[in-house]
């Protein structure tokens, strides 16, 4: 699995999924086609209904394909289980959603801890060890046993974050992040996915917003269930100067 | 499995939810509580009658005149006739299982002394009717022989009888009293034996020679009733054969004919009157088994809310790697929790509710550990049975839709 020297982490070869609504097919996907390599920032836009979701979904093991292969990480998810996709994601895939999905009335060291207690190879102390390292990763080392409630929405999504990062996933995947969030501290959640991929993680940032893709090393566009756009980009902004640069004044 | 960390996910979910968790468990508390409080009940009454009976004399055997004959088919004149003086003879000098022996001849009417009157009963017995039926004689003495032989004029009271009669405090022996204008002289008190289980007044009694009663009062030549011991209470049955035996040689009755008396044992007494308990209890303990069922409904109602309520919990633990196994497993423990933790809530209070009928309304009761076992297990089982479905339909959620439900 090595081209150009980097090891491809995603691997989509003519995927298509159908749907079946009532008597008629839905092709939500129609034969998409790409790699993602260690340590890419990926932005997938995409118009709603354009196949983003479902993409999103067979990237994330939650779906499988009607056809084509998927590789995640060198294995292929296609005829998997939904047991064996279940222990898959528990070890290659972190989730980011756009409404956190923390738990209630729980730490950040349980919210955080939750992907490895399904993971039978961890032991509670690993676990918790793992649980603030990631914690203070995202910034958050000060807060370690806030409740989800008692916290505002930037850092409700950094808890996610770091719940995202805490199995050491092959890939982390952003389903619109920011899309709850003020434009301050949509900016501050960038600024760490942008940290996070310097340190060397792949991420793949799902959004309809045009805005963020400047930020991204690649983009993706989807439309029609196809790819319509793979472009590198050339002139990566950087969250934190534009963050620096809102007015001070702004509310959270 | 994890089973250490899926026990965690659900101990924290029941704390997240005290009250509901308390409430549901209510049902399985009062099921399981009330099914051991009924049985006590049930179980202390059926006890207490049973060991009243065995005070009574347990190897007692009552032997009666006409055939058995149930639903309402009337017995003949001629067939309550059939026990002579000579079978209870035969029966005294044959019989080798029995220990005692007495006939039986009563009379109703008035006992008067002085100024005072009661209506009682006068029973015309002989001396092996105080081994059969366990009395004392308290002062004085029992008719002898003698007094058989001659029909004596003398008897032998009941203390209820004495308080009835001799109400100035005289000394009862000795004195006079007269039953349908025969005079009768007390020779003996019985001791005092009190009220049995079925409320009758076991003092009420007074005991004359059956040849007295026989020719002076009833002027007869029939026993009413033969009452007989027998030696242990295990050679009952052996006793019983050989009475039946031994009357029908007498009764010249044919092999295959029924017989004209019948013979009881005090056992088979017993077991009739228990069967009425028995019946209660099986009630009572059928009653409080449907409030069980029902908070089992009610864990299987809160299990179902839970479900729907959380079911974007439920996708996110599926989307971080949670298998439909994992779910499932979730949320069996969390219901076997509840119910056990009511069961055994259940157990506590139960027995307390039991002693609590025991010191405030005085009733006996007796608590199985059988009963205890049972609500136990059947509460767990409840659990399980209840649990299962909701935890199933859990498990089944399509994580890609439950992670967006609202």
């Amino acid at each position: 699995m090595e081209d150009n020297g980097k090891k491809k982490v995603i691997s989509l070869k003519d995927i298509r999924r159908d749907f079946i609504v009532g008597s008629e097919t839905v092709h939500a996907l129609r034969g998409v086609s790409f790699d993602i390599y260690e340590g890419e920032f990926v932005t997938i836009m995409g118009k709603s209904g354009s196949g983003k979701s479902t993409l999103l979904n067979t990237l994330g093991c939650l779906d499988t394909p009607t056809s084509g292969e998927y590789y995640l990480d060198g294995i292929s998810v296609r005829k998997m289980s939904k047991n064996e996709r279940a222990v898959l994601r528990n070890i290659k895939i972190g989730f980011v959603f756009q409404s956190y999905n923390l738990l209630a009335k729980t730490t950040a060291i349980e919210n955080v801890e939750l992907p490895l207690m399904y993971n039978p190879k961890v032991s509670s102390e690993q676990r918790k060890q793992a649980a603030i390292e990631s914690l203070k990763m995202v910034g958050l080392g000060d807060r370690l046993y806030h409740k989800s409630n008692q916290m505002s929405g930037g850092q409700m999504q950094r808890v996610a974050i770091a719940r995202a990062l805490v199995n050491n996933p092959a890939v982390i995947l952003a389903d619109e992040a920011t899309g709850n969030l003020d434009t301050r501290t949509s900016f501050e959640i960038l600024v760490l996915f942008q940290k996070l991929h310097a340190e060397g993680k792949t991420i793949i940032f799902v959004t309809h917003n045009p805005e963020i893709l400047q930020y991204s090393q690649r983009n993706i566009t989807l439309a029609d269930g196809k790819v319509k756009e793979d472009v590198y980009n050339t002139n990566i902004l950087s969250a934190a100067d534009a963050l620096a640069a809102l007015p001070v004044n702004e509310e959270d | 499995m994890n089973w250490t960390n899926l026990f965690k996910i659900a101990l924290k979910a029941i704390a997240n939810n005290k009250l509901r968790t308390f409430l549901t468990m209510l049902g399985i508390i009062i099921g399981v509580a009330s099914v051991i409080t009924m049985l006590a009940i049930g179980h202390g009454s059926k006890q207490s009658i049973q060991s009243q009976i065995s005070k009574m004399g347990s190897n007692m055997i009552m032997i009666m005149p006409g055939a058995e004959r149930r639903g309402g088919v009337r017995m003949g004149g001629s067939d309550m006739q059939t026990l002579k003086l000579s079978d209870y003879q035969s029966l005294k000098d044959e019989c080798t299982y029995i220990a005692a022996i007495s006939p039986s001849v009563s009379a109703s009417g008035q006992l008067i002394f002085g100024g005072n009157n009661y209506s009682s009963q006068i029973s015309g017995v002989s001396q092996g009717y105080l081994t059969i039926r366990q009395l004392d004689i308290d002062d004085g003495e029992m008719f002898d022989d003698n007094d058989i032989a001659t029909s004596a004029k003398v008897c032998v009271i009941g203390t209820t009888i004495a308080k009835n009669l001799f109400t100035a405090g005289e000394e009862p022996v000795g004195q006079i009293i007269r039953f349908k204008n025969i005079p009768f002289t007390v020779i003996g008190v019985l001791k005092s034996k009190g009220y049995n289980t079925m409320g009758q007044d076991q003092d009420d009694v007074v005991l004359a020679p059956f040849t007295t009663v026989m020719k002076r009062i009833n002027s007869v030549n029939y026993l009413q009733m033969i009452y007989a011991s027998a030696i242990t209470e295990d050679q009952t049955e052996q006793a019983i054969d050989e009475i039946s035996d031994i009357l029908r040689t007498n009764h010249k009755i044919q092999d295959g004919q029924p017989d004209n008396f019948n013979v009881r044992s005090q056992e088979e007494l017993s077991s009739m009157m228990t069967s009425t308990t028995s019946l209660m209890t099986i009630l009572l303990a059928c009653v409080a088994g449907i409030s069980l069922v029902v908070g089992g409904i009610g864990i299987m109602n809160i299990m179902f809310v839970s479900v729907t309520e959380r079911t974007k919990e439920i996708g996110l633990r599926m989307s971080v790697g949670a298998r439909g196994k994992d779910i499932l497993t979730q949320f069996l423990i969390e219901a076997i929790m509840i119910s056990i933790t009511g069961g055994v809530i259940g157990v506590l209070v139960g027995i307390l509710a039991a002693y609590g009928v025991k010191f405030f309304a005085g009733w006996p009761i007796a608590i199985q550990p059988i009963s205890v076992v049972m609500s136990f297990a059947v509460c767990s089982i409840t659990g399980i049975f209840f649990g299962w479905y909701p935890a199933k339909k859990a498990a089944n959620l399509d994580p890609i839709e439950a992670i967006r439900y609202e």
